[in-house]
């Protein structure tokens, strides 16, 4: 069954089309990715799904339901969402602190329980630091538990960033370059997370331009170009399509 | 338990100073700090909690000074109905003024409030027939008194109106404290720090930023109607600019995104002055100096000097970063 059904979508700034008619599905419990060159109009793809910016025409679906025209805060309470590619992550709390207010969603405090410090409040904190602790445990950062995000190394930086997108409990997860900037140490931790939120049943989307990352976990990948899809298919398939190696990999006779 | 028991004593301590300080010139300043702790306790959740400097606070105590005051003299509702009345119309003028005000951050939100403060200056100053203008309003009722053990103990008096302040100013600390630990206060930090990230997680900055400042401009209009029951003369002055400016260096001076943080700036700043007074003319000089000393070794704040400061806590993991950064190209 697809989850996210985005259909003729097209952006532009100015005069510059950053997605032009881009048709494409993701279905439940896959892990997609979407490549193209810089300035391919990924982001904004992520941007137009999850309600940052709005399209200037086209229609998008999540669970069957249209999405087009959410606000941000709306889509990601219908279990969809996303990580930046410019990694954000509540600089001045802690991680836990972090992550737990990535549990927004699904604390059930009301604003006259937290008032009151009622029993209600005091239980759904404990519940979303349990909970906190727990997807910092998954991601393996629990010596980090205590520290300032802001001082975390870059690489766990990127994966607080998922953390707090986790704790949202996603049905689709979009990863916006989650592996950048990252050594290959840590590209390979994050591969192995990234196939560990989709055995727990989470759908993950991922824009990404590190290829050993892509080609190794993807179940299907949609390559962008100027704005335009310009191929679609199981991860050995773009590799041996000639546009996207022409535009994308690079020719064979120069590498 | 450490922590209960201080707590406790600080609070005892409290209940018993004005058995101590039996003057009614002390006793009028620990009133006045009670009240200023409100104000800047209030104001402290826009500055510390949203992130955003407002310089209209001056003008919402103003609006539950005079609310207040109005629906006893025209309507002469009792102290308890007009006091809740004015605290909720404060909140309902703020949340009307954030509609606006809080789309823009930044200096720019900064520059609203302060467009607001002018506004309601002039309101009051203008509306002579409800307001009577610079004139002031006069004849403000207190809130009256009560029989105790046969003891008739009127607010007229320093002592019970230091009593009524102290409770009002214990309910604020308990609410704000509580309404900054669950989630809503945890969905304030978020805006505060990264609105965009917020609405990723599903938190509306829009929604929590209202409601914040509705809250807080309302704990302001409480404050309004204790200074007027309290002075039961109240003039546009009070209110003014230079209030507000007042309120929000306490905030700063005391420590922002803390409670503590605007107490101490709030006790600092109204007891600072008298403390200098033995000075003379020397009184503003040393009182502004010290302010600077605190901006300028302190900026964190006072309370930055009890709580160990969060970012340099932890050093280790800005080497591991510099060493990661080298391995990739």
């Amino acid at each position: 069954m697809e989850l996210l059904k985005v259909s003729n979508l097209t952006k532009s700034f100015g005069g510059v089309v950053a997605n032009s008619d881009v048709s494409l599905d993701i279905h439940e419990h896959e892990i997609v990715s979407i490549i193209g060159p810089n300035g391919a109009g990924k982001t904004t793809l992520f941007n137009l799904i999850t309600g940052v910016d709005k399209p200037d025409s086209g229609n998008i679906q999540f669970a069957g339901e249209d999405i087009t025209s959410f606000p941000a805060p709306k889509i990601a309470s219908l279990g969809l969402v996303r990580t930046f590619q410019q990694t954000k992550i509540f600089r001045d709390l802690t991680v836990v602190e972090a992550v737990m207010t990535g549990r927004h969603l699904h604390d059930r405090t009301t604003l006259l329980a937290a008032l009151l410090s009622s029993p209600l409040a005091r239980q759904e904190k404990r519940k979303s630091y349990e909970k906190a602790v727990d997807i910092i445990e998954f991601l393996g950062m629990q010596a980090r538990q205590d520290a300032i995000t802001q001082n975390l190394p870059y690489g766990e930086q990127k994966l607080l960033n998922i953390a707090i997108a986790l704790a949202a409990e996603p049905k689709l997860l979009l990863l916006d370059e989650p592996a950048a900037g990252t050594n290959p140490i840590e590209a390979k931790r994050l591969m192995e997370t990234i196939k560990k939120i989709k055995e727990t049943g989470v759908t993950v989307g991922l824009v990404e331009h590190n290829m050993r990352l892509v080609m190794n976990i993807s179940e299907k990948v949609f390559v962008l170009n100027y704005g335009e899809l310009i191929a679609e298919g199981k991860p050995e398939e773009i590799l041996k399509n000639a546009e996207v190696v022409e535009v994308y990999l690079g020719r064979r006779k120069r590498a | 338990m450490r922590k209960h028991a201080l707590k406790a004593a600080a609070i005892l301590g409290i209940i018993l100073l004005p058995a101590l300080l039996n003057e009614p010139f002390y006793q009028h300043i620990l009133i006045t700090a009670g009240i200023n702790v409100i104000l800047a306790v209030s104001l402290g959740i826009i500055v510390g909690y949203l992130g955003e400097l407002s310089l209209g606070h001056g003008a919402f105590y103003g609006i539950g000074a005079y609310a207040s005051a109005l629906l006893c003299l025209k309507l002469n509702l009792p102290f308890a109905f007009s006091f809740f009345i004015a605290t909720f119309f404060t909140g309902f003028m703020g949340y009307l003024i954030g509609i606006p005000a809080l789309r823009l951050s930044g200096h720019y939100f900064a520059i609203a409030t302060l467009g607001f403060q002018g506004i309601v200056i002039l309101l009051i100053i203008n509306l002579v027939d409800l307001t009577r203008g610079p004139m002031g309003l006069s004849g403000i009722p207190s809130p009256g008194e009560f029989k105790l053990f046969g003891a008739t103990i009127s607010f007229q008096d320093k002592i019970p109106y230091f009593y009524l302040t102290l409770v009002v100013v214990l309910v604020v600390l308990f609410l704000t404290s509580n309404l900054i630990r669950f989630r809503h206060g945890q969905a304030f930090v978020a805006t505060r720090e990264d609105p965009m990230l917020a609405s990723s997680i599903g938190v509306d900055p829009r929604k929590y930023r209202m409601l914040a400042f509705a809250i807080s401009t309302a704990i302001a209009g409480s404050a309004g109607s204790l200074y007027a029951h309290y002075a039961l003369f109240i003039s546009p002055d009070s209110f003014h600019l230079p209030e507000s400016i007042y309120l929000a260096t306490m905030v700063i001076i005391g420590g922002r995104g803390t409670i503590a943080g605007p107490v101490i700036g709030a006790l600092m700043l109204t007891l600072l002055p008298e403390v200098l007074r033995f000075t003379g003319n020397l009184q503003f000089v040393l009182y502004g100096l010290m302010l600077m000393i605190v901006v300028i070794f302190m900026p964190q704040g006072i309370v930055g000097i009890f709580s160990k400061s969060r970012k340099t806590e932890d050093k280790t993991p800005e080497l591991i970063d510099a060493a990661a950064k080298h391995g990739t190209p």
